[in-house]
């Protein structure tokens, strides 16, 4: 391990070194492209790396990582930078390592039902080719036209369908990965049962760049749906949407998605998408359920029902698929379009037993009100996991400061109830203050033996999830005042 | 500091920081960016472009040449703001940073000034640029440009200089603004009093397209006034770096187009429209012309947008079409003035009609303005996939509503798809052709 001071600034010869190994072609350490390699998608952190690089293969990879344990510098792996929790945003003395030019689909195996994939490749292009077979990849993240596998991978992406079709851990059979000390490691396979040693591959998702650079990824795909129906209805009362969410699961129906968008969500994304949604409804539902033949229609009839029951003041049912298909690409512009309000919006992913979401959305309305922050709210409410969204402006630090406390309130609420600080973001950055509270110290003591081990100097994407004690990531990118002081 | 100034510049024109913080930096642009699409490099994306824009607007970065190359690789198609579910209106802050470049670190640079200088005073001008039209005419009809093809004359002094010839338009016989008259009458009732901007490119490259127009118009029962003072939009100017004088053509417009009584002012030029629908904006904080640009602007319409719009009281009746049709958006349709249904509308409603959707549609087709002869292996680039794209419908007209789109696709049909029987044309052409007279 190595202290604060080893720091500095990355004198000039690494940097020759780092040119050498991945050629000048794939190296870059102008100010400007430092610049934009300071952010990912979450807002309001960001840091300069020393240098960007683009390796070309796995060598290069593994001697990048050989190079950064010689002398001591970090290194952060990157795919599209669309992450919600700062997982790809710099620390100080560190080298971003973008994949996004690995971006073949290696193999599509009809046979075995797989597909072979470089980290790099986009999730909306990899299902829009198997699509094209009658197959089907479900996870599907807000940002799917720009976010890459890679990123899905470590981050154990979710999205819309996660309801019925459970999230990106749910598809992957086999990684290959870079060590922090150079080895390459290549763990599961194209067989269905694996019970040979420990579960590393499950282990790897939703490591954040902590353990390893993803380099090869082994999907597993199924059959597409034939059928798909999809309903929205509207709200006069935000409870009334909160019960029929419950009722529908209690009723034993599984949509394969059911996703919630309070009144200022549906009043930014209308402003953006300009569908016809309606402006006045305090919420929407937007449900989907798809499968074979006639369930389809029983199961959305019943759906239609408990809507009914729960004085759903319209009940619309898509006609066409490109209408359908305009609906669900609205819902996924939610949290960017909240940014028409205000400029800085802080999204967080609290996520509970899907019981207890009409308290938690209850939660959230009195968060706002108690600390006087506009929080706009969408989520995947079939499956309990919320997007209260604080719409604030970052050059006010009051209103930042608010916002704050009100998330503070609002994950210690979805603990309380037995939830989750983050259902599919990922801890990063931005929730690894809450991450005790959550798993308990043996829980992340576990977390933090395990990276030790793993990266012996602590060189890969230090400082994320937790922080390995003594300090050692020297200052890192912060939000706040609390995670500069840990 | 250099850099005090730039600041000071690039935040003056900017109407105020609310514009560069609206980005909130979530990546969602990236998808549509052409530019992205062929480095994967966060520099040539929106959000890494508009995040620059920012740095040196607060005065923490200087103006760099790598910073005035991204902002010119940039097409400005504006692809990213239909994308942008936050509204960022990043063309107003690519235009404005390539001012500020073109006035600080490109100040005094010699193709600066000659690009500046022809477009200023060849492209505005009406009679310069039919002076060069007509020796281009000249040199096409002679033989002259048969002559220099054959022998590759321009192959033995640059490679790039002998493709970009090819670029070169073919001039109409005719120029459109000697053809139309000042007033058009329709044959019947005036159903509705419109007035007729012709496009410096139009008017000269595409004059039997002005002529279309002015004919489907006057089918419909259209009045149509031609202002003969009229001048350059300035577009093209505009997105270049030299918006001081891209206003002044603007207020010559609305000077003379306000003189005249009209409801709408038809523009057939996918650029011009949409420079002229933001009249309104670019002159808001002007104390003598904001009123008066937010009249002329609420007025354009994009001809085919005017056609859709107008569609129930027209009653077009058409012949059957035996081709097979695709549709191309150009950016300044589709992205600038989010025209993307209309066109569509209009022209699956003629009999008959076999139509193919595009892929990519709304992907630019690297003509940018003059992109393709600034950068044109860029925008060469651009053009090879939307031609492949082209080729998968097996159309055999693309339309599209756009002069520039058109030279572009017209060069890319020759280059990649000669053996190929295709043909480009404008929306209000294949109208034209089958109005049941």
């Amino acid at each position: 391990m190595f202290g604060k001071t080893n720091f500095t600034n990355m004198n000039s010869l690494i940097k020759s070194k780092l040119k050498s190994l991945v050629g000048e072609t794939n190296y870059f350490d102008s100010y400007e492209d430092r610049l934009v390699y300071s952010y990912d998608g979450t807002p309001t952190l960001h840091q300069m790396p020393e240098a960007v690089l683009f390796p070309e293969n796995e060598d290069q990879i593994s001697q990048i990582l050989k190079l950064a344990n010689e002398e001591k510098f970090a290194v952060v792996p990157r795919g599209a930078g669309t992450g919600l929790s700062g997982g790809s945003v710099p620390v100080e003395n560190s080298v971003v390592v973008v994949m996004t030019k690995w971006n073949k689909i290696l193999e599509v195996d009809d046979k075995n039902l797989t597909v072979t994939v470089q980290p790099g490749v986009i999730t909306g292009i990899l299902q829009k080719e198997v699509e094209k077979i009658g197959l089907f990849y479900p996870p599907d993240p807000g940002s799917l036209n720009v976010c890459t596998i890679g990123g899905n991978v470590a981050n154990n992406a979710g999205g819309l369908r996660g309801l019925k079709y459970g999230v990106t851990k749910n598809y992957v059979l086999g990684v290959e990965m870079i060590l922090p000390n150079g080895d390459l490691l290549k763990t599961g396979g194209k067989n269905m049962k694996d019970v040979a040693g420990y579960n590393l591959r499950d282990f790897i998702v939703g490591s954040e760049g902590t353990l390893g650079i993803i380099t090869k990824v082994l999907l597993k795909i199924i059959p597409k749906p034939s059928e798909t129906i999809t309903i929205l209805a509207y709200f006069d009362k935000l409870t009334d949407s909160a019960q029929a969410v419950s009722d529908i699961i209690a009723a034993h129906i599984t949509p394969s998605m059911m996703e919630f968008l309070d009144n200022t969500t549906i009043n930014c994304v209308e402003d953006y998408a300009k569908i016809g949604l309606p402006r006045n409804s305090e919420a929407i539902l937007l449900l989907e359920v798809d499968g074979k033949g006639s369930a389809v229609t029983e199961d959305a009839e019943i759906i239609k029902k408990i809507l009914q029951k729960n004085r759903a003041s319209t009940i619309r049912t898509a006609n066409t698929e490109s209408e359908s298909l305009k609906l669900k690409t609205a819902r996924r512009t939610a949290f960017s379009a909240l940014a028409r309000k205000k400029p800085t919006t802080i999204l967080e992913d609290a996520t509970v037993p899907r019981s207890e979401l009409p308290v938690m959305i209850e939660k959230i309305t009195t968060a706002s009100k108690q600390y006087d922050v506009m929080i706009g709210n969408f989520g995947h409410a079939g499956d309990g996991n919320l997007h209260p969204t604080a719409l604030t402006d970052e050059r006010d630090k009051k209103e930042i400061d608010n916002a704050h406390r009100a998330f503070d309130y609002i994950f210690n609420e979805a603990i309380k109830l037995g939830g989750t600080i983050t259902g599919e973001h990922g801890t990063g950055l931005s929730k690894k203050n809450f991450l005790e509270k959550l798993a308990g110290i043996p829980g992340v003591e576990m977390m933090k033996k395990i990276k030790s081990v793993i990266d012996e100097n602590n060189i890969l994407n230090p400082g994320k999830i937790f922080t390995i004690s003594p300090k050692c990531e020297g200052s890192l990118p912060s939000r706040r005042e609390q995670i500069k002081d840990l | 500091m250099k850099s005090v100034k730039h600041t000071s510049e690039l935040l003056k024109i900017l109407p105020h920081d609310d514009i560069l913080q609206q980005c909130m930096h979530c990546g969602l642009c990236l998808a549509t960016c052409p530019t992205y699409d062929l480095t994967k490099m966060e520099r040539s994306s929106p959000r890494g472009r508009i995040y620059m824009i920012k740095s040196v607007a607060r005065g923490e970065m200087e103006l760099s040449d790598t910073f005035a190359e991204e902002m010119n690789f940039c097409l400005d198609c504006q692809a990213c703001e239909t994308a942008c579910p936050a509204g960022v209106k990043y063309g107003r802050m690519v235009e404005t940073a390539r001012v500020v470049i073109e006035e600080s670190i490109h100040k005094g640079k010699f193709s600066v000034k000659l690009k500046r200088f022809l477009l200023r005073n060849v492209v505005a001008s009406r009679s310069s640029l039919k002076f060069v039209s007509n020796i281009l005419k000249l040199y096409q009809k002679s033989g002259l440009q048969a002559f220099v093809r054959k022998i590759r004359l321009l192959k033995l002094l640059s490679t790039k200089l002998y493709e970009i010839e090819k670029l070169t338009p073919v001039i109409s016989d005719k120029f459109s603004d000697n053809n139309i008259k000042e007033i058009e009458k329709p044959e019947g009732e005036i159903k509705f009093k419109t007035a007729f901007h012709f496009g410096c490119l139009m008017n000269t490259m595409f004059a039997d397209i002005n002529q279309d127009t002015i004919d489907v118009l006057k089918s419909i029962g259209c009045q149509i006034i031609t202002p003969k003072d009229q001048v350059c939009c300035g577009s093209l100017m505009g997105h270049n770096g030299d918006m001081e004088f891209a206003l002044k053509l603007a207020r010559k417009n609305i000077d003379e187009f306000l003189k005249h009584d009209y409801d709408f002012l038809i523009s057939n030029s996918a650029g011009c429209g949409a420079f002229m629908k933001d009249y309104a904006h670019l002159l808001e904080d002007d104390p003598v012309y904001s009123e008066k640009a937010k009249i002329f602007s609420s007025k354009v319409k994009d001809v085919m947008e005017f056609l859709s719009d107008q569609k129930l009281k027209l009653k077009l009746e058409l012949k059957p079409v035996p081709d097979h049709i695709t549709y191309h958006d150009a950016c300044h349709l589709a992205h600038a003035q989010k025209i993307t249904s209309q066109p569509r509308e209009v022209i699956k409603t003629i009999p008959g009609i076999k139509y193919t959707e595009l892929e990519e549609a709304s992907w630019c087709c690297g003509s940018a303005g003059i992109y393709n002869v600034v950068r044109y292996d860029d925008a060469l680039k651009q053009l090879e996939r939307k031609m492949n794209n082209i080729k998968k419908t097996g159309a055999t007209i693309v339309l599209t509503g756009n002069p520039g789109c058109m030279g572009q696709i017209k060069f890319g049909i020759e280059k990649f798809c000669s053996e190929e029987n295709l043909q480009v044309m404008h929306p209000v052409t294949l109208i034209k052709k089958l109005i049941n007279k």
